[in-house]
């Protein structure tokens, strides 16, 4: 294998890798935008993967499956709305009980409805989403480097793969150039002066959530009925984390948010790539190092050494109308 | 006059509001079993049984909440400065690199006791070290320690797999863990302490580690309310700036805080590494330093409240194996739903029946 085949199948598993982490980001970036902290992303991700895996399985369709798994996340995205801004409760320990929860019921759940140890039936192509070759990819294959790179890299990834990087214009627009984003960017910087504007609070920060459910369900859907074809304990492996992670190494801002997720991404494709091999001079890199490079980086930022990074100012203060 | 700034007696905001949000998680919990097709009242029975029904049983309990006390303590002493330590699974990862260090250097030459004291200060400066980093960051560049100390757990588990895979590995072995310890690098079990109560502890690992718990609880008692660090400590979580305008050194409040708490957090690893493996494994923190926090949280930060939470968490994770045990159709895992469903009744949503009692006080008091 030459070096820039190597290159290339990095490349394409990176892309694969990071879908995950760029819907999972962008929805922290919804809720933290609008001052709700929210570590329960992973717990969404997860269950929003069993979700998809469990319906795509039972009506052998995609599409329900996506649909279900992003219900099952918006679903948990309004209790953490409820605990967090209903309620006024800690949104860290709501993010931690949504995450012990679900990683809890996606296995007990798992085993009573199918009894094969946690993991959902193996899904049929109906019920997954097919890549889709874009037009010219048998035009362009012949082509050097280019045309290698569009037929791996570019083309043949799913319909959730494109939506995601969709989603990133898409969500700059919405916090950007909209009213809505303009007021869900205020309610987290200063939600007093929203509410002395006669813009609720509660609702514009449940909308946030909302948001942030339906972003993460396509990420679960991602996992379990793209990625693989059926939903494994655990398959959200930290990635809600890494996600957050990103999230803070891109300064809260959408476009950031895609290529720190897409770095993210590449390292983990290669560590996955590293695993046994030996490279010149060093010797074998111990995997260990990729995975905890991301939060080596992040750790990094916040310590200032590569600019400063400013989270929304009323992030995870509950909004207190009255004394 | 809004709900949240009545005042409710202590016997409600205590007593009564702790009780209703646990007995609602395991209403919910109870549903969930019924909807998977078994009695929840069976589930309970066989819950309890399996928690205190036997000595055995009791044993495992009290190992749980062992490490339950170590961390919930750790959490709470960072909340009283104002400080979300999240961080406490990584650290008691790491505090396990320390005592097993300990324990691998000294339980070939010394007794026990020898090596406990060794072992204990080797396991909190390890947890303590792990949280520095993430203290500095929040004390120096007001980094949010939240997101910090999730990142060092995820760092300290690449860091403790790298160790474990490639340095600390016996030779020739499969399995990522130390070499077992001898007997001079162990925690004895505490079969007396039971023997006493009429109780056979058979084959649970309930340890010396116990007993260290109960002093630690004592200690931070003394440290919070009656020291002078523990009242600045205090004040620093109630109002940073007029505990800088009153004197308390931000910096040195803050890192030392931590220190403190991650030390705590590392202790927790006395209890399985020395106190039951009696070797350094993988993962063997198993998510004690999340429970941490719903301890802390539903002991109200106090070391009494937090004893009485680990005991509760204790029943859930002996009696949740216990129960899966009995009842084949409930996996393991339901003990990490109901932990959820407690952390997030008991927990986010501790004050939802507080504007209800509000009324329902006010009603009363005004007749």
């Amino acid at each position: 294998m030459d070096y820039f085949d190597i290159l290339i199948s990095i490349l394409g598993s990176s892309i694969r890798l990071s879908i995950p982490l760029i819907f999972a980001a962008l929805a922290g970036l919804f809720s933290e935008s609008a001052g709700v902290f929210d570590i329960g992303l992973e717990g969404k991700m997860l269950a929003s993967a069993f979700a998809a895996a469990c319906i795509a399985y039972t009506a052998d369709s995609a599409w329900l499956g996506l649909l279900a798994g992003i219900g099952a996340s918006v679903a948990l995205g309004l209790v953490h709305g409820f605990s967090s801004i209903t309620n006024r409760g800690n949104q860290i320990v709501s993010g931690v009980a949504i995450n012990f929860f679900v990683s809890g019921i996606t296995i007990v759940l798992g085993q009573a409805w199918f009894g094969q140890g946690a993991r959902t039936p193996q899904l049929t192509s109906a019920g997954r989403f097919a890549p889709i070759i874009l037009p010219g990819t048998d035009a362009v294959r012949g082509v050097p480097v280019i045309g290698s790179l569009y037929a791996n890299v570019i083309s043949g990834n799913s319909l959730l793969t494109y939506l995601a990087f969709a989603a990133v214009p898409l969500s700059w627009w919405i916090l950007y150039r909209t009213r809505f984003g303009l007021r869900l960017r205020a309610v987290g910087e200063n939600p007093g002066a929203v509410d002395t504007a006669g813009i609720s609070v509660s609702w514009l920060r449940y909308r946030a959530v909302i948001c942030a459910g339906l972003l993460c369900g396509f990420a679960g859907a991602y996992l379990s009925i793209v990625q693989s074809a059926a939903f494994i304990q655990d398959m959200s492996a930290g990635k809600g984390y890494i996600a957050l992670a990103a999230l803070i190494f891109a300064k809260w801002k959408p476009v950031p948010v895609m290529f720190a997720c897409l770095l993210f991404g590449f390292l983990d494709a290669l560590s996955n790539f590293m695993q046994g091999r030996q490279v010149p001079l060093i010797g074998e890199v111990p995997v260990q190092i990729f995975q905890a490079l991301p939060y080596v980086f992040t750790c990094g930022l916040l310590a200032g050494f590569v600019g400063v990074a400013t989270p929304p100012k009323a992030g995870g203060i509950p909004y207190v109308k009255e004394r | 006059m809004s709900a949240a700034s009545v005042q409710l007696p202590n016997w409600i905001t205590y007593g009564l509001m702790p009780i209703l949000n646990l007995t609602l998680a395991f209403v919910i919990s109870g549903l969930l079993i019924w909807l998977i097709g078994e009695s929840p009242i069976n589930a309970l029975v066989l819950l309890l049984r399996g928690a205190l029904g036997n000595g055995e049983g009791v044993g495992f309990t009290l190992f749980y909440a062992t490490s339950f006390i170590f961390t919930g303590l750790s959490v709470a002493v960072a909340f009283h400065a104002g400080l979300f330590n999240i961080g406490s699974e990584g650290q008691a990862y790491l505090g396990g690199l320390g005592c097993a260090l300990v324990a691998l250097a000294l339980d070939q030459y010394v007794p026990w006791y020898v090596t406990a004291p060794f072992a204990v200060v080797g396991s909190a400066i390890f947890g303590a070290a792990w949280a520095l980093i993430p203290a500095w960051l929040q004390a120096k560049r007001g980094s949010h320690i939240v997101i910090t100390t999730i990142m060092f757990n995820f760092i300290g588990a690449a860091l403790m797999v790298y160790l474990l895979v490639n340095v600390l590995i016996v030779p020739r072995m499969m399995a990522p863990e130390t070499r077992i310890f001898l007997d001079g690098g162990r925690l004895p079990r505490l079969d007396w302490l039971m023997a006493m109560f009429g109780l056979r502890l058979g084959p649970a690992p309930f340890n010396v580690s116990f007993l260290i718990a109960l002093v630690m609880c004592f200690l931070v008692w003394l440290l919070i309310w009656r020291s002078k660090l523990g009242y600045e400590m205090r004040t620093l979580g109630a109002s940073p700036s007029a505990a800088v305008y009153a004197g308390v050194r931000y910096v040195r409040t803050v890192v030392v805080s931590m220190l403190i708490s991650g030390g705590l957090a590392g202790m927790m690893a006395l209890n399985p590494v020395l106190g039951s493996a009696a070797r350094l494994q993988v993962e063997f923190v198993g998510g004690a330093g999340f429970v941490g926090i719903a301890v802390s949280l539903m002991g109200r930060n106090h070391p009494f409240g937090i004893l009485l939470a680990s005991l509760l968490f204790g029943i859930l994770y002996q009696g949740g194996n216990a129960l899966s045990f009995d009842m084949p159709g409930i996996s393991h895992e339901m003990v990490l739903v109901i932990q959820g469903l407690v952390i997030l009744f008991a927990g986010a949503l501790e004050y939802m029946f507080r504007p209800a009692l509000v009324r329902i006080y006010q009603n009363l008091a005004r007749r």
